[in-house]
C-alpha cells in the first residue's frame, strides 16, 4: 500500500473515531450531557488521540529504521566473499543494490549477485510495507476501541485532552533550543574533525588560503593551505564599506523621519524605504554584479584607477544599501523612545532643532544606536549572496577596496556546492568557517541586545 | 575716579553674532536628512528600473517561420509507419535542416550550411516531434511552422547585439544577418509572446529555458515550510505567552529564539547539510529538506509576530472567559487565538515571503543542481526561484541576462503580492482595544 494512502487512511480512521467517541459519550449519558464530566466533543478528541497518536509514532519510527534494518538484512545474506570486504566497500555495494532497486541503473549491467540482492531488497521492502500497514491499522483501531470502551460519565476527558495539547505546546517551544543545539553540535563536530587535520593556530593565524587539495598526495601543494586571515580581512573590508554606507544614511534618514518629516512624508517615505529590506539578497547580488560593479569600474577607469571587476567596493556598497532600512528602523525606534521632556528642555534653552538632535537626542539614544549598528554589522558579516555574486574567490590579503577579496561566507558556499566528501579537510573547512561565523555573529547579537535592553530600561 | 569700563558685549549680541552660522548649520542638517531619505528611495528606483529595463524583453521571443515538409521517408525507419517508436525517433532535425536549405538554397558549402542551421533553436526539433506525435496525419504534408530562433538571433533582433560591431566581435556572421534580413522582409521572423519561459524547466539553451521547474520547486518547498512552521510557531508563541511559567527554562527558550532570529541564513544551510542530509539521510536537492531548513529559519519570525499578536489581545477577554468557567486551555483556544489570528497570519505571510527569497541555505543542501525535469513531489530533486536566478546570473550567454531579470521580476511580483496581502490583512482586521 502506498505511504500516502496509508496516511490518508489513518487520518480518516482518526476522524471516524472522533465521531465514535462523541456518540459513545452521548450514549453513556443517555443524551443528558449535564451528567458528563466534559463536553461530548472532548470524548471525541480523547478517542481520536488514542487512535491517531500511537499509530503515527509507530509509523514515524518504522520509516526511520526501515532503511537500516533492510540494508543490514541484505548485507547479511550476501556471499562470504562480498561480506568480508571492509566497510567502505560494503557501502559501495549497498549503494549499487539500492540503485538497482530504484531503477537508477538497469539490472542487466551489474553482477548477478547484486541483482539477486536487489530482488531480496525489494522483497523485504514489500514485506515491511505490508507489515507496517497491518500494524498501524490494527493499532489504531485497537486503541480507539479500547479508549471508546473506557468512556464513562465520570471520566475527565477534557483534562486528558488538554494535557496532550500541553505536551504538544511544550515540545513545539523546545524546537528553538533543539535548533540551536543542532547548529552548535553539527558545526562543532565537523569543525573538530577539521582541526584534527589542520591545527587551530594555522587556521586562525595563517596568511594563505588555498583549499583546493590535489588528488594525489605526492603532487605539489597537495596539502592545501587553510590560513583564514585573508578571509577575515576580506569579510571585514566588505562589511566596513557596507557600514560606512548604511550607518550615516540610515541614521540620518531615521532622524529626518522622526524629527523633521511631516506625517505625510513619513507615511510615504518609511514604507518606500522598507521595500529595500524586502528584496531578496540574490537580487542585490545580480544588481551588484551587473549594474554597480561595471559602473564603479567605469568611474575608476576614467580616473585612471585600475578597479577589479569583482571589487570589494561594489559588493560593499550594495550590501550597505541593503542594510539602510535595517539601521534606520532600529534607530527610529530608539530615537522615538527618547522622552519628549529632553527635547523640550533643550528648546527652552534656545537650542535649534539640529542642536537639540546633535547635543541631546543622539547622546541620549547613543547606546541604542550603537546596538542597532552592531546588529547591522552582524547582518553584513553573515550576508552571503551579494558577496558570492559580486565579490571574488581570490583570497587576497589587502585593504584596498578596489581589489577583489573573498569572504568567509563565499568560501563556505564554494567549498560546499557540488559534490562533497565528508572526510576531506576541504569540506570540513567550511564547517570550521561556519563555526567562526556563528560565534562572531552570536557575540555581536548578544552584545547588541544587551546594550539595547539596558538603554530601554534607562527611560522606562 | 571712575574710569569707564569698555562696553562689555551683551549676551544677546553674542547670540546674534552666532545666529547666522547656527541657522546655516540647521539648514544643512535638515538637508542632509532629506538627502539620506532621497538616497534610499533613489536606490529603490534605480534597482527596479535597472531590473525591469533589462528584463522586460524576455517576455518576448524571436520566432522564425519555416516551411516544413513532413516527408514519409523520415518515418519509415522501422518498416511500419505510424507506430509510436518511429514517430518519436524520426529525424526531425533533418526536417528542420531540409526546410532551411530549401528556403536559402544559396547556402552551399558545409560551413555556410552550419551557419544557416544555427539560426534556429534546437527546440525546433522537439516542437516538430510534439506536433507529429499529436497529429500523425501531418506526415506527408507541408505546413508553415513558427519555431523559436536561436538566442543569438533573439539578441540581435532585440537590439542587445550590435549590428554595427565588426564581425569578429559579434556572435552572428554577416551572412547570417543577411539571411535574417531576408526573413524579416518576408515577414517570416517576428517577436511573439515567450510562453516557453513559463512552461519549460531549466535548459542550457537560453531560448528554451523557463521558470516552471523552479516555480514548482518554490511552491513545494514553501508548502513544506508553511505546514511545519505555522503550527509549530503558533504553538510556541501560545505556550510562551499564555502558559509558560516564569523560570530559567522559559528564559532560556526566549534567549534561543532571539538569537536564532539573527543567525546568518547560511549557518542554517550547514545545519541542514549536516543533520538532514548526512545524519538522517534525506535525499539531496529535495524540497522536503529545503522546507525543513526554511522552517527552522522562519520560525523565529513567526514566533515573534505571533507573540505580539497574542499580547495585543486585552486581558479582559481572558478574564471574561475564565469568569464564566472556561478552562485556561478553552480560554486560549476559543477566545484569544481567534482574535490574535489575523496578526499571526500576517507574521506568517511575511515569514513565507522571506523564505521565498532565501537562497544561501538552499545552495548548501544541493538545490543548486541543474534540473530540467519539473518536480512533482517533495522527494524529487528540485531547485527554487532564487537559486534559478543565481544559476542564470552565472551563465555566460547574453540571453540569460534578460531571463535572469525576468525571473527576478516574477519573484518580486510574488513578494509584492504576499506583502500586499499581509498589509491588507493587517488593515482589515487590526483592532484597537
Amino acid at each position: 500500500m502506498p505511504t500516502s494512502f496509508l496516511v490518508l487512511l489513518l487520518l480518516s480512521l482518526t476522524a471516524f473515531s472522533f465521531i465514535l467517541g462523541r456518540r459513545r459519550s452521548l450514549a453513556v449519558s443517555a443524551g443528558d450531557i449535564r451528567k458528563l464530566n466534559s463536553l461530548p466533543g472532548y470524548y471525541g478528541y480523547y478517542v481520536a488521540l488514542w487512535c491517531g497518536v500511537p499509530a503515527l509514532l509507530i509509523f514515524i519510527f518504522w520509516h526511520f529504521f526501515e532503511g537500516t534494518v533492510i540494508s543490514q538484512l541484505v548485507l547479511f545474506n550476501l556471499s562470504e566473499h562480498t561480506a568480508s570486504q571492509p566497510e567502505q566497500q560494503l557501502n559501495l555495494v549497498l549503494n549499487e543494490i539500492r540503485n538497482v532497486v530504484y531503477g537508477n541503473i538497469p539490472a542487466t549491467s551489474v553482477a548477478p549477485e547484486i541483482t539477486a540482492a536487489a530482488n531480496h531488497y525489494r522483497e523485504l521492502q514489500q514485506i515491511s510495507n505490508m507489515a507496517l500497514t497491518i500494524v498501524t491499522i490494527v493499532l489504531a483501531m485497537g486503541c480507539a476501541m479500547l479508549a471508546r470502551s473506557r468512556i464513562h460519565t465520570e471520566q475527565r476527558a477534557r483534562n486528558k485532552v488538554e494535557r496532550v495539547i500541553m505536551i504538544f505546546l511544550v515540545v513545539c517551544s523546545s524546537i528553538a533550543i533543539v535548533t540551536t543545539l543542532g547548529i552548535v553540535l553539527s558545526v562543532l563536530f565537523e569543525a573538530i574533525r577539521f582541526f584534527q587535520a589542520v591545527p587551530v593556530t594555522n587556521f586562525i593565524f595563517g596568511l594563505e588560503w588555498s583549499p583546493q587539495t590535489a588528488i594525489r598526495s605526492d603532487q605539489v601543494g597537495s596539502s592545501g593551505a587553510f590560513g583564514a586571515v585573508p578571509l577575515f580581512t576580506g569579510t571585514l573590508l566588505v562589511s566596513a564599506i557596507a557600514i560606512l554606507v548604511a550607518a550615516p544614511t540610515g541614521l540620518m534618514t531615521a532622524i529626518y523621519l522622526s524629527e523633521y518629516a511631516t506625517p505625510g512624508i513619513r507615511s510615504l517615505g518609511k514604507p518606500l524605504l522598507e521595500i529595500l529590506a524586502g528584496i531578496p539578497t540574490v537580487v542585490y547580488g545580480f544588481f551588484a554584479a551587473l549594474t554597480v560593479a561595471p559602473l564603479i569600474r567605469g568611474w575608476g577607469a576614467s580616473l585612471g584607477l585600475d578597479v577589479s571587476s569583482e571589487s570589494a567596493l561594489a559588493a560593499g556598497v550594495v550590501m550597505g544599501i541593503m542594510i539602510i532600512p535595517f539601521v534606520s528602523s532600529l534607530s527610529d525606534d530608539v530615537i522615538n523612545a527618547v522622552p519628549q521632556t529632553l527635547r523640550d528642555g533643550a528648546y527652552a534653552l534656545g537650542a535649534t532643532q539640529s542642536e537639540t538632535i546633535k547635543k541631546v537626542i543622539i547622546p541620549a539614544a547613543l547606546p541604542g544606536i550603537i546596538g542597532g549598528i552592531l546588529l547591522a554589522v552582524s547582518r553584513a558579516i553573515g550576508e552571503t549572496m551579494i558577496v558570492v555574486m559580486a565579490a571574488g574567490l581570490a583570497a587576497n590579503l589587502t585593504a584596498n577596496p578596489l581589489e577583489s577579496v573573498t569572504t568567509v561566507t563565499v568560501q563556505i558556499v564554494t567549498l560546499l556546492v557540488g559534490d562533497q566528501e565528508f572526510d576531506s579537510p576541504k569540506t570540513l573547512a567550511a564547517f570550521a568557517l561556519g563555526l567562526v561565523l556563528f560565534i562572531v555573529t552570536l557575540i555581536l547579537n548578544m552584545v547588541a541586545l544587551y546594550v539595547v535592553r539596558k538603554y530601554r530600561e534607562q527611560y522606562e | 575716579m571712575n574710569k569707564r569700563m569698555p562696553a562689555r558685549p551683551k549676551t544677546i549680541d553674542r547670540i546674534n553674532q552666532g545666529l547666522a552660522k547656527r541657522h546655516a548649520s540647521e539648514k544643512l542638517f535638515h538637508r542632509m536628512g532629506l538627502l539620506s531619505l532621497l538616497f534610499g528611495i533613489t536606490c529603490v528606483a534605480i534597482l527596479f528600473s535597472s531590473i525591469i529595463s533589462k528584463g522586460y524583453t524576455a517576455f518576448q521571443q524571436t520566432f522564425i517561420q519555416i516551411e516544413v515538409h513532413f516527408d514519409e521517408q523520415y518515418f519509415t525507419v522501422s518498416g511500419k509507419d505510424n507506430d509510436t517508436e518511429a514517430l518519436s525517433t524520426a529525424d526531425y532535425g533533418g526536417m528542420v535542416k531540409q526546410s532551411l536549405r530549401s528556403q536559402f538554397p544559396e547556402a552551399a558549402s558545409r560551413q555556410e550550411k552550419r551557419l544557416l542551421y544555427d539560426l534556429v533553436s534546437i527546440g525546433a526539433t522537439y516542437q516538430l516531434r510534439n506536433m507529429v506525435m499529436q497529429d500523425p496525419a501531418l506526415i506527408g504534408q507541408t505546413t508553415p511552422v513558427w519555431v523559436p530562433a536561436n538566442d543569438d538571433v533573439d539578441m540581435l533582433i532585440k537590439g542587445h547585439m550590435k549590428r554595427e560591431a565588426p564581425e569578429a566581435e559579434r556572435r552572428l556572421r554577416d551572412q547570417q544577418i543577411v539571411w535574417l534580413d531576408q526573413l524579416i522582409a518576408q515577414e517570416q521572423l517576428s517577436l511573439k509572446l515567450n510562453t516557453a519561459f513559463f512552461t519549460n524547466g531549466d535548459s542550457r539553451e537560453p531560448e528554451l529555458a523557463g521558470i516552471r521547474g523552479a516555480l514548482m520547486g518554490s511552491i513545494l518547498t514553501l508548502m513544506v515550510t508553511l505546514l511545519l512552521s505555522f503550527p509549530i510557531g503558533v504553538a510556541t508563541a501560545v505556550y510562551l505567552e499564555e502558559f509558560a511559567p516564569k523560570n530559567k527554562w522559559t528564559d532560556f527558550i526566549e534567549v534561543n529564539i532571539n538569537n536564532l532570529a539573527a543567525v546568518p541564513s547560511i549557518v542554517y544551510g550547514l545545519l541542514g547539510l549536516a543533520v538532514f542530509i548526512n545524519f538522517i539521510g534525506f535525499p539531496r536537492s529535495a524540497p522536503l529538506v529545503g522546507g525543513l531548513v526554511l522552517t527552522l529559519m522562519t520560525l523565529p519570525t513567526i514566533i515573534i509576530a505571533s507573540r505580539a499578536a497574542l499580547k495585543s489581545v486585552p486581558p479582559s477577554i481572558r478574564e471574561a472567559a475564565l469568569g464564566i468557567g472556561a478552562s485556561k486551555m478553552q480560554t486560549v483556544f476559543f477566545h484569544v487565538l481567534p482574535l490574535a489570528f489575523p496578526g499571526m497570519l500576517t507574521g506568517t505571510i511575511i515569514g513565507m515571503a522571506q523564505a521565498l527569497g532565501e537562497t544561501a541555505p538552499l545552495l548548501m543542501i544541493g538545490m543548486v543542481a541543474f534540473i530540467v525535469d519539473i518536480p512533482s513531489g517533495i522527494f524529487d530533486p528540485a531547485t527554487v526561484l532564487p537559486v534559478q536566478i543565481f544559476l542564470w546570473a552565472d551563465s555566460p550567454e547574453r540571453a540569460f541576462v534578460e531571463r535572469t531579470s525576468a525571473a527576478i521580476m516574477v519573484l518580486l511580483g510574488f513578494l509584492i503580492i504576499m506583502n500586499a496581502i499581509a498589509v491588507m490583512l493587517r488593515k482589515k482586521f487590526e483592532r484597537r482595544w
